[in-house]
């Protein structure tokens, strides 16, 4: 998960970062009183967890951003001006430690200019600064905790958990740095020669740093920490208080039907707690191999299997027990029962915190709860009436056969495209509910996480084919959850055959044997999960967390490790060629990380380090002690090598003055240097071999083209080509270097993000290689520039606060199974296949998801339900081992009909794009662009040809897949798709890019962007969030005649928010929402709403803040005028309209038509 | 000189027989998970070449020795494979792709083309071992 700060003090990660504060030791105490309930009195509409944090982030980027904007100015002021300017560095051959600031170019080792004194007071300004944040923090993170006050700041997202501040995973070392005694080392360096060889430059940098020093050396801080964490605790308890959670309870998984919202809210959850010193246990027991991950990381899937039906007959259970387990579980030594009762913390109940006195029972009605929910008969704790199906009611509505006719029939409805004009709703489109019975409707994994193009299953490959439309999966599994069971057990219980972990579509024959879902073979369910933590009562392996929740997550044994977990290790690559220097990145992402620098996810054996590059590559020791960072310069590219092996990746908590140091004199360093050239292939061979023994993230700032060394690039773009409409060339890869690169760096757990600012060509297709196989993120910035292009400096701004303060998985590995009789054939996403269901994910970022497609190998004839289990075991950033399991449950139909019902036209669009960026890069654009229309076509013939039985003349298409033909229109007229209009090569290859990593919400903005009118909101339909009242302004078709030019109409195009402004747009919207008198006065390049008091601008704000919630990159707002040329940005996204060349939405369906008939 | 031609054809079959089995068994491996898709690739890319080698000798061995049946019978399958190598995109890591080899059913193909080539080069054994002892019977 998120940061824990310099002790766990200071700002946590937005998402979810929230937990990490309230993670540590004090915690525990709190967390077993009052267990769960703030963290599950999550509403739990708010499934789509970016909610909290995003909403956190859209604060924290204007209020503390500019707080320390403000701060970082003076810093400048203050302190910074000794910081020479000139860094010309002297013209050696060899490697050689260069000066990185002012003084001669003779003295090597030179030593930043900056002395300690100054630096006193910015760090108390930084600690200063952490105190404020924090409340501000706290406040949005925890809206959704109960107002009591240990409780609040106590229960984290994942209760389980906790870290205590010097974690238990000895191999790391909790080695007390004893550093301080080699401080003057900085002496040696002084003595360098300047013209010494290489190997000669190299040995100061080993002697400096011994190697005794290279274990992460674990904080001494624990005094400050506690401190923080006071102080954050009480924030927190006012924060709950003040701050409702935001969200309504529309739709819970948990909830059961007998219960109201506002009466009991089921399960509050007992323990939490554990588990402080789980994982000391844990990793010694595993072997440290590097190499061989591939093979033995399953494996050690398996094992852990194993060990769950083999450990299963020493448990006894003893419930009352549960106390004694605080101190932590340890596997071997501690009756598995103990364990058992741990594992119900994540149990929590729905409640708002304005319900919190029914909550008083503690405990007790969760048994309430439990019991309604009972799968399998009736039960001692039933105190609710309400009859549940018993096990062959269960199977008998397994069938779907208890499904909702009137949706399926409203889905079926034939709809005439060509007559009914108005076919959006009036609220962005929800996914469709598979026809389930209702029981399983209410545990299935939430849509925004796994979901599948045909909700209803077709039972035969030839019924799929017969629907022409694409089976497949849109996966999001690493989401932010806003409530995630954690489930620490000895046991994880799985399938003995297929591997499969349990979950809520088994069936369970009888207390002693369950089915599996996806294999159907009967395992014997083991002893200890007889036992269930949340009601403390034995007997009733059903009513388990695991069997009650489609996503759960596991603590993992260590026999699901190879290594011990691996500490978070980030890299930071800079380009710092004359190109760069120019586009003025460098200053902005310098003080970008030092603000989030306290936010990185990790815990006290995080390391980082930094590595700069043009025709050389430039290293950093940072090794704590010294007095200033050092630069090393390696010229040699041709064979790079590392000049220092341990003081390079630093402890991120030993070495924050020396990183903060060169953070703040890097911008300058290099602003004198005149060289052009840029050699990222030696440089990312250098950073594989700093990260190779630990593995971690590498972020990669690119600004140009590669030109030297190693995967150098020659330019392929013909500027003249960018508008034809003939074939594009050169979406492929022109070298395998980055791709071989990626493998490598998968092998080593290493993943590669890359943020390309380029103003020129920098050929994206070869470079986003090295992100797409090692499962990193693409990002791109196109023209660059910190004066010209104020929109993308604003955006790189805010995804990079996004992006340092994201929570991590490293060395991942995701499993995706299927019933029986199902098969993924193609998959896409950034990772790498490594076997035939087993994609490696380096590293594993909560916003990218996955999609994969599916075909139907053996007839689904004897099953009623379809099931898809997608498994991602991964490192947190705390060193934790994590199993997070998401199982969706669908019904298998054989009516071509039901299929149609059940399609959902969002995925599918999402799906047929990937599948149409495969074929445009394997084959050609324009073959991809005919096999999009293609497919809408022979939708449409397919239903007139199959089921369809009405003579109708017109273009008919069932309810449910009346908007297909508008996303594929959509789709053609993307950057990616789009021909006829110049489109640089490298925004085309990035927008394919995100069509494979988006996820689907933000992807279908992207492709069909929703538009609203602004300036009459009214109250009705008013969304009531907490103390929030959000207007619901309807959906408006994307064409020009919807607009009106007395109107101010919003544009929500996934990371950009467009507010056109129209020409006579009403006074009174622009005074009262806008602050300007009237039309002629708005600026050309406005970027936000002033925070007015008005009703007007109040309800604008609060709906574009319920927009920005629910996403995890903020967005930016363009105020766009009518008669300005930024009018055509906006006109590009009617996607109704004519453009200059394609063809309007009419033209389009009369297109199919010609081609159906 | 008949005879050598078969007995060094004969050789060379047998040679893209346990190139074509090595496939499979390597090919399979993949597909049951006992190997990871890089290590596979690499495996099978070393021998793209030698295979592409071996396939054409013999097409030429039977051009030289005017055995126009057998040339033809050889020609399509050379013709393949050069084909093959000489498509692959250059972004590509040879024949076989650790990055696709999972997508769009390529594994399934490529097991396929293996077992077909298995197939016809036993075929070809035959024939080879059928014109070499007729060979050796008219020396």
């Amino acid at each position: 998960m998120s940061a824990p700060v310099n002790g766990y003090g200071q700002t946590p990660a937005p998402n979810g970062g929230a937990s990490a504060p309230r993670q540590t030791g004090p915690v525990q105490t709190y967390t077993t009183t009052y267990p769960a309930v703030g963290y599950y009195g999550a509403p739990p509409q708010q499934r789509n967890n970016p909610t909290i944090p995003s909403h956190c982030m859209g604060m924290s980027s204007k209020a503390p951003v500019t707080n320390s904007g403000h701060h970082v100015n003076n810093y400048y002021q203050n302190h910074y001006h000794v910081a020479p300017t000139s860094s010309a560095p002297p013209p050696q051959r060899h490697a050689a430690a260069v000066p990185s600031s002012a003084p001669p170019p003779s003295a090597h080792y030179a030593q930043f200019q900056q002395q300690h004194p100054p630096y006193a007071t910015p760090r108390a300004y930084y600690g200063q600064m952490a105190y404020h944040a924090s409340p501000a923090q706290s406040q949005q993170q925890q809206p959704t905790l109960l107002p009591a006050p240990p409780s609040g700041p106590g229960a984290p997202l994942y209760p389980i958990i906790s870290y205590p501040s010097a974690p238990g995973t000895s191999q790391y070392g909790t080695l007390v740095s004893n550093q301080t005694a080699t401080t003057p080392r900085t002496i040696q360096y002084s003595n360098l020669q300047p013209g010494s060889t290489t190997t000669a430059a190299m040995h100061p940098g080993y002697n400096v740093a011994p190697s005794t020093q290279m274990a992460s050396a674990v904080n001494g801080q624990g005094s400050t920490t506690h401190q923080h964490y006071d102080h954050q605790a009480s924030y927190g308890g006012t924060a709950n208080g003040e701050r409702p959670p935001s969200g309504t309870p529309t739709t819970s998984v948990h909830s059961s039907p007998s219960h109201h919202q506002g009466t009991q809210f089921g399960y509050v959850a007992n323990s939490g707690t554990i588990s402080a010193s789980g994982p000391t246990a844990a990793p010694s027991s595993s072997s440290s191999e590097d190499d061989e991950d591939d093979d033995e990381e399953e494996e050690d899937e398996e094992a852990g299997g194993d060990t769950s039906s083999s450990t299963t007959g020493s448990a006894s259970p003893a419930p009352n027990s549960y106390d004694s387990l605080e101190e932590g579980n340890y596997p071997d030594s501690m009756p598995p029962s103990a364990n058992m009762t741990n594992q119900a913390s994540p149990y929590g109940s729905y409640g708002y915190p304005t319900m919190q006195p029914a909550y008083g029972g503690g405990p007790t009605p969760l048994t309430d709860t439990q019991a309604s929910r009972d799968l399998l008969g009736p039960s001692g704790y039933q105190q609710y009436p309400q009859p549940f199906p018993s096990l062959s009611q269960l199977s008998a509505a397994l069938g779907g056969l208890s499904g909702v006719p009137e949706l399926e029939v409203e889905a079926l409805r034939p709809v005439n495209l060509l007559q009914e004009r108005n076919l959006l709703p009036s609220k962005p489109l929800q996914a469709p509910e598979p026809n389930l019975s209702s029981e399983l409707k209410k545990v299935n994994c939430s849509p925004q996480t796994f979901r599948c193009t045909l909700t209803s299953i077709p039972q035969t490959q030839a019924l799929l084919n017969k629907a022409r439309l694409p089976l497949g999966l849109l996966l999001h599994p690493f989401r932010d959850l806003e409530q995630l069971p954690v489930i620490t057990s000895n046991t994880i219980v799985r399938c003995r055959y297929c591997r499969t972990y349990i979950n809520p579509f088994v069936t369970f024959l009888d207390q002693r044997r369950w089915k599996c879902n996806l294999c159907y073979r009967v395992n014997d369910v083991p002893d200890e999960f007889m036992y269930n933590p949340v009601t403390r009562s034995y007997g009733e392996p059903h009513k388990r967390p695991e069997v009650q929740n489609a996503t759960v997550e596991f603590i993992a044994s260590s026999d699901y490790m190879l290594r011990p977990p691996q500490p978070a290790v980030y890299l930071f690559m800079l380009d710092v060629s004359h190109n760069a220097v120019e586009s003025g990145y460098l200053k902005y992402f310098c003080e970008s990380l030092m603000e989030n620098l306290d936010k990185l996810p990790g815990d006290s054996r995080t390391k980082v380090g930094f590595l700069t590059f043009d025709s050389k590559v430039h290293f950093y020791n940072l090794q704590e002690g010294l007095s200033q960072p050092q630069m090393l310069v390696v010229t040699d590219i041709d064979d790079v090598f590392i000049p220092s092996h341990d003081s390079l990746m630093v402890s991120w908590k030993e070495s924050k003055e020396l990183i903060k140091d060169l953070l703040t004199s890097l911008p300058a360093m290099f602003t004198q240097s005149r060289e052009t050239h840029s050699a990222l292939g030696p440089a990312l061979q250098a950073a594989f071999k700093l990260m190779s023994p630990t593995g971690g993230r590498v972020s990669v700032f690119q600004t140009q083209l590669p030109t030297l060394g190693a995967g150098l690039l020659q330019s392929r773009e013909d500027p003249s080509q960018r508008a034809s409409a003939k074939a594009v060339q050169h979406l492929g890869p022109a070298t395998d270097f980055y791709k071989k690169f990626a493998l490598d760096c998968s092998g080593q757990q290493i993943g590669v993000d890359l943020f390309l600012l380029s103003s020129q060509y920098a050929d994206l297709a070869s470079l986003a290689c090295v992100s797409k196989y090692s499962a990193g993120s693409i990002f791109y910035y196109p023209s660059f520039h910190h004066i010209h292009n104020p929109a993308q400096l604003e955006k790189f701004q805010k995804d990079l606060e996004r992006y340092l303060s994201r929570k991590m998985g490293f060395e991942a590995v995701m499993r995706i199974r299927c019933t029986k009789g199902l098969s993924i054939h193609t998959f896409h996403g950034n990772f790498f296949v490594r076997s035939t269901d087993l994609l490696s994910l380096a590293n594993v970022n909560p916003d990218s998801a996955f999609a994969v497609q599916m075909s139907i190998d053996d007839s689904l004839v004897d099953s009623s339900l379809a099931c898809f289990q997608a498994a991602l075991l991964y490192t947190s950033s705390k060193g934790k081992r994590r199993i997070r399991v998401h199982t969706l449950c669908l019904p298998v139909v054989n009516q071509l009909s039901d299929v149609y019902a059940g399609a959902d036209v969002q995925a599918i669009t999402c799906l047929l794009a990937n599948m149409a960026i495969d074929r445009s890069v394997s084959s050609s654009l324009s073959d991809a662009r005919d096999a999009l229309m293609n497919a809408a076509v022979d939708f449409v013939s397919a239903y007139k040809s199959n089921v369809s039985n009405l003579q109708h003349s017109g273009l008919v298409v069932p309810a449910a897949m009346r908007l297909l033909p508008l996303y594929i229109l959509s789709l053609l007229k993307q950057r990616a798709f789009r021909t006829g209009m110049s489109t640089r090569l490298d925004e085309r290859v990035f927008a394919m890019c995100e069509f494979k990593t988006q996820p689907l919400q933000q992807l279908m903005r992207m492709v069909h962007p929703d538009l609203y009118r602004l300036d009459n909101v009214s109250d009705q339909g008013t969304l009531h969030l907490n103390d929030r009242l959000v207007p619901q302004p309807p959906l408006l078709h994307l064409s020009a005649e919807r607009l009106s030019r007395d109107g101010a109409f919003l544009m929500d195009c996934g990371s950009v928010f467009y507010l056109w402004v129209g020409k006579c747009c009403n006074e009174m919207f622009i005074r009262d929402v806008l602050e300007y008198p009237n039309y002629a006065s708005i600026p050309t390049n406005m970027s936000c709403i002033p925070e007015l008091k008005t009703l007007l601008s109040e309800r604008v704000r609060a709906f574009l803040d319920w927009l920005q919630d629910n996403r995890a990159f903020s967005c930016i707002l363009h105020v766009i005028k009518d008669d300005t040329s930024a009018n055509a940005t906006f006109f590009q996204h009617l996607v109704e309209d004519r453009p200059e060349s394609g063809s309007s939405y009419c033209e389009f369906l009369q297109y199919i038509q010609q081609q159906v008939s | 000189m008949d005879a050598a031609v078969c007995i060094l054809s004969l050789i060379d079959c047998c040679a893209l027989i346990f190139l074509a089995v090595y496939f499979i068994i390597t090919l399979s491996d993949l597909e049951c998970d006992y190997i990871n898709a890089r290590a596979c690739c690499s495996k099978l890319n070393k021998w793209v070449i030698p295979e592409m080698v071996c396939q054409c000798l013999s097409t030429v061995l039977m051009l030289v020795s005017t055995h126009w049946f057998i040339f033809l019978l050889n020609l399509p399958v050379a013709a393949w494979d050069i084909y093959r190598y000489v498509m692959v995109p250059v972004g590509n890591m040879g024949v076989f792709d650790p990055t696709e080899i999972h997508n769009r059913g390529q594994l399934k193909s490529h097991m396929k083309e293996a077992m077909i080539k298995l197939g016809y080069h036993l075929l070809c054994f035959f024939i080879y071992l059928y014109s070499m002892i007729l060979a050796l019977i008219n020396d």
